[in-house]
């Protein structure tokens, strides 16, 4: 079966081969029939959905579409969304109604686009297997006794198993890209600062950043059309507006400086995985790149530096969490010292507790220096390490992870072996660069199953558009994107 | 023994922006309870800050009127704590580097004599939310209306050394912030809050002692009278042979003591860190230049100048220059009548009389500074004397009527037609046989019968430097 990509829903929604609600009604027929065996949404928003095709259909008539009108999408469940449960994959959100709009939600709606529902993730965006969800793990589409990564496991899967035509993501050390690659689609992080945060819970504000989940470059392109941009509501979004990523996807491949860096062909990375980044850089060489290899000498500091970072600021953006406004709150609270305590240990998941505790520790008197600052240290290193890189190459590309997708539960008593299998994709956050994970091949699983495999192409601060380019070049010569698992 | 009291002020302003320190919710004082929430407020997750452009403004206006250094990137911090009325879990403020830095201001006290007093720092901070711990049967409300209300949190040094000083700084400071126009300084309302650190030590000792602080004491006279309680406390304390411990109190106004808050509130751990959401604020000359340009007068500058531009003594300078207001007042009378002696005793003198009786403020006035300087332009000319002028100030008041129609229309205008002025001195001596002989008779103080016989008859119109020269060539002759 081959995808159905969001560009060509679009021209046939042009050439009115079918009507945006036909094509609602089509996918909410399949999140009805598969959606119990992936678990990919926590919130189904049909009626709204069905409003939103009938809606589109007129816009269409009308002739004030653009190529996203009608096609439909699937939000990650950390976005919030007016009238809409919003959970974030959490008990502590289980029950909370977003009073408001993300912007990436609002944007979605004035484009046209199509809100088909939710979709799971881990806990507050905290894990890479979509196990630590209130709502119960993911299933990977390809195989689903496998995890789909996480934290956008949600989006996906909907996408894998085409519950969706496209959907949205968040990625704090890998959340888009990890879940790409084991997915066997496309997921692109911008560069921090390109898609406003506003509405989007945060986990790590100084690392968090939304993008696309879709079927190829070229579906990326069309979503950040939409998604980025300046917004006068979140400070650290950007006031350059964003160029029209569609216009120079095409562009020639001819001179391209490939960089490969050397840290990360070195041991742990999985030997299918080395050979489908070998010979995806083949191919890019035959579209007339150069290959080399280069030095980022401190990635192997990055997991570390991490997940000192993320959790100090989390201990503080899962503060308000606190049972006093919305959300959870435990019953019967003795007093207000017993109402934090029970709502925020009964509320909150272990892995979320965890990362709370170290995040704490790490800003306590007396450690803020030892660990705080000193990962702030090592942050700048690696941005370093990234711009002196980028002086001889125009693009970095590696594994996206060293793996294909692990079995549910794999790995779930030891956090540490899981956090490290994020060390390609972190380094990116922490230097706020962009990333996209394509995929590039697969790998056979024991039971026989097929397991696709990701390459990450990270370009410089703001090369969301020529990172994009090269993807869809790639993608233009290659049809492992294209590949659909049997659902 | 003698001891010395050292006392360091924190003292925070409510910075008067028509909106919130990091979102677009309004600041207006009594609105019903969480009605000046909004998202950002509430902290609803997804929410993001945006700094308040006036409140920086605002800030840098305050350093640069007492000359402090302006921080060219000052960074907000989060200080995390719980409390229901906190609702992100966390404050924004600023530790590190701070929008003002070093700066001082001077303090003048009842004796005369000034003292420079430093300013260690000035930051910019979101205020919390309040409690209400009452109506709820066993539950707490939030009102979380001020949550988010933009604070300047200015530190002096450790440098007062009475209650009386510390008074003098924070009246100082409160005129500062309403010259700038930054902050209406309402204690009572919240809008000005001061805690106090204090300390005593042996006169001539050099180091501090163990200081307490005292938290939001709501008035300038709480002030005065906290720290006198805090400091003879601590006297009492040491003489015993106690010793006193760091510690946060509690000011009790209706006991006229302080006391001990739990010693937990001291010893938390705030983990301050920069605050992700928000970029470091950088400002440059250009815009420090502009704001310098703005800087109105301020008290100090604007006393100096009425003892030199118009002659007022240090001390009336100094009442008319304690509030812009006031000054601008004075100056609009000056300008109208001409005298500005005159103009500043009417001012001090029975206007401030009239504003104390009715608790108004000089904005308030029942008599507007061209009505007052008009009738200070009629005692100027002599069309009344000061005696009567104070009978038309009576009679402006809730009325709009000019001065010239309540001088005509009460025919209160002074008599200075000589010819009029011999007629009733003649009837005076006339009526008055006996006087007239006493007078003669050497007994010179009879002479102040015929000006008030003389006056009555004329009912008080009679300019009184004629009468008294005609009444004293007729007495004599």
């Amino acid at each position: 079966m081959t995808r159905r990509t969001v560009a060509e829903l679009s021209r046939s929604l042009d050439r009115g081969e079918f009507s945006s609600l036909e094509l609602t009604q089509d996918y909410l027929t399949r999140i009805r029939a598969h959606n119990a065996q992936y678990n990919a949404y926590i919130t189904v928003t049909e009626e709204l959905a069905l409003a939103q095709a009938t809606a589109a259909d007129a816009r269409r008539a009308r002739g004030e579409h653009g190529p996203l009108t009608g096609i439909p999408l699937a939000h990650k469940d950390i976005f919030c969304m007016q009238d809409v449960l919003t959970t974030c994959g959490s008990k502590m959100l289980a029950n909370f109604v977003a009073p408001y709009n993300a912007t990436v939600v609002e944007r979605f709606n004035a484009a046209g686009a199509v809100t088909l529902g939710k979709t799971n993730m881990d806990e507050f965006a905290m894990g890479s297997s979509n196990e630590t969800s209130f709502f119960g793990p993911v299933r990977n589409p390809w195989d689903p006794e496998r995890v789909p990564g996480g934290s956008s496991g949600g989006s996906a899967a909907a996408v894998a198993a085409d519950l969706c035509a496209m959907a949205t993501g968040t990625d704090t050390g890998g959340s888009i890209r990890q879940p790409a690659a084991f997915c066997g689609i496309t997921g692109f992080k911008p560069s921090y600062g390109r898609i406003s945060r506003w509405g989007m819970i945060a986990f790590a504000s100084s690392l968090d950043q939304a993008g696309p989940i879709c079927k190829s470059a070229e579906d990326a392109a069309l979503m950040m059309n939409v998604m980025a941009g300046p917004d006068p509501r979140d400070s650290t979004c950007v006031e350059t507006p964003a160029p029209d990523y569609m216009a120079t996807l095409n562009d020639s491949l001819q001179g391209l400086r490939i960089g490969v860096p050397k840290q990360h062909l070195a041991k742990g990375l999985g030997a299918e995985v080395e050979a489908a980044l070998q010979a995806a850089l083949k191919v890019f060489e035959s579209l007339g790149a150069t290959v080399k290899e280069v030095e980022l000498p401190n990635n192997h500091l990055s997991v570390s530096a991490y997940y000192v970072i993320a959790p100090a600021e989390a201990s503080a953006n899962l503060s308000r969490f606190d049972g006093v406004r919305y959300g959870y709150r435990c019953a019967n609270p003795a007093n207000l010292e017993d109402m934090y305590k029970r709502t925020r240990s009964e509320g909150f998941g272990s892995e979320v507790k965890r990362r709370i505790m170290v995040g704490t520790y790490a800003l306590s008197a007396g450690y803020y220096d030892a660990y705080y600052i000193k990962a702030q240290q090592i942050r700048r290193l690696i941005k370093q390490d990234f711009d002196k890189a980028f002086q001889d190459v125009d693009v970095i590309i590696g594994p996206t992870t060293p793996h294909t997708a692990f079995k549910v539960g794999e790995k779930n008593d030891d956090p540490v072996t899981m956090y490290l299998e994020d060390i390609y994709t972190i380094g990116v956050n922490l230097a706020g660069l962009p990333g996209i994970s394509i995929p590039a091949g697969s790998a056979v699983a024991p039971n026989g199953r097929s397991l696709p495999i990701g390459i990450q192409l990270v370009g410089n601060n703001f090369a969301e558009a020529r990172v994009l380019n090269i993807a869809h070049q790639f993608q233009q010569h290659t049809d492992w994107h294209l590949q659909q698992p049997e659902v | 023994m003698s001891w010395e009291t050292v006392i360091g002020l924190e003292v925070h302003v409510q910075l008067d922006t028509r909106s919130k320190l990091f979102s677009g919710s309004s600041t207006t004082f009594g609105a019903p309870p969480n009605s000046q929430a909004g998202v950002y407020d509430l902290a609803m997750p997804g929410t993001l800050p945006v700094l308040n452009e006036e409140a920086l403004h605002m800030a840098v206006k305050f350093g640069l009127a007492v000359d402090a250094e302006i921080g060219r990137r000052s960074v907000f911090d989060r200080k995390n704590y719980f409390y229901p009325d906190l609702p992100k879990g966390y404050q924004v403020s600023q530790l590190q580097f701070p929008t003002v830095g070093r700066g001082s201001l001077q303090i003048t006290l009842d004796d005369g004599s000034t003292r420079t007093i430093g300013i260690t720092r000035a930051h910019i901070e979101e205020d919390a939310g309040k409690s209400l711990h009452e109506d709820f049967q066993g539950f707490s409300g939030i009102d979380l209306n001020r949550a988010g209300t933009a604070l300047l949190e200015i530190v002096s040094e450790p440098e007062l050394r009475s209650a009386r000083e510390a008074v003098a700084y924070l009246k100082k400071l409160h005129s500062i912030i309403r010259y700038l126009g930054i902050s209406d300084g309402n204690m009572a309302q919240g809008s000005m809050r001061c805690d106090a650190n204090v300390s005593v030590r042996k006169l001539g000792a050099s180091a501090f002692g163990t200081r307490t602080e005292i938290k939001n004491i709501n008035s300038f006279r709480f002030v005065e009278k906290a720290i006198l309680h805090e400091a003879q406390r601590q006297i009492d304390l040491i003489e015993d042979g106690g010793r006193v411990i760091q510690e946060t109190r509690l000011y009790d106004a209706d006991r006229d003591e302080t006391r001990s808050m739990r010693s937990k509130e001291v010893a938390n751990d705030y983990r301050y860190f920069p605050e992700p959401d928000l970029l470091p604020v950088v400002i440059d000359e250009a815009y420090i230049e502009a704001v310098r340009a703005e800087l109105p007068e301020l008290p100090d500058a604007k006393r100096a100048r009425f003892v030199s531009q118009y002659g007022l003594s240090e001390y009336d300078a100094g009442v008319l220059a304690s509030s812009r207001a006031m000054a601008d007042f004075f100056e609009d009378v000056v300008r109208i009548c001409g005298d500005a002696k005159l103009s500043a005793n009417w001012v001090t003198g029975d206007l401030q009389a009239l504003l104390n009786k009715g608790d108004l403020e000089i904005e308030q006035s029942p008599v507007s500074a061209q009505r007052l300087g008009a009738l200070i332009g009629r005692i100027k000319d002599q069309t009344i004397s000061s005696k009567i002028a104070k009978t038309v100030f009576e009679a402006m008041l809730g009325n709009e009527h000019s001065v010239d129609e309540i001088i005509e229309s009460q025919g209160l205008k002074q008599v200075t037609d000589s010819g009029a002025i011999e007629k009733l001195v003649d009837e005076v001596i006339a009526a008055n046989p006996d006087q007239v002989a006493q007078y003669r008779a050497g007994k010179d103080k009879v002479f102040a019968f015929f000006i008030g016989q003389a006056m009555k008859a004329s009912r008080g119109k009679a300019n009184p430097e004629q009468l008294n020269a005609l009444l004293l060539s007729k007495l004599k002759g």
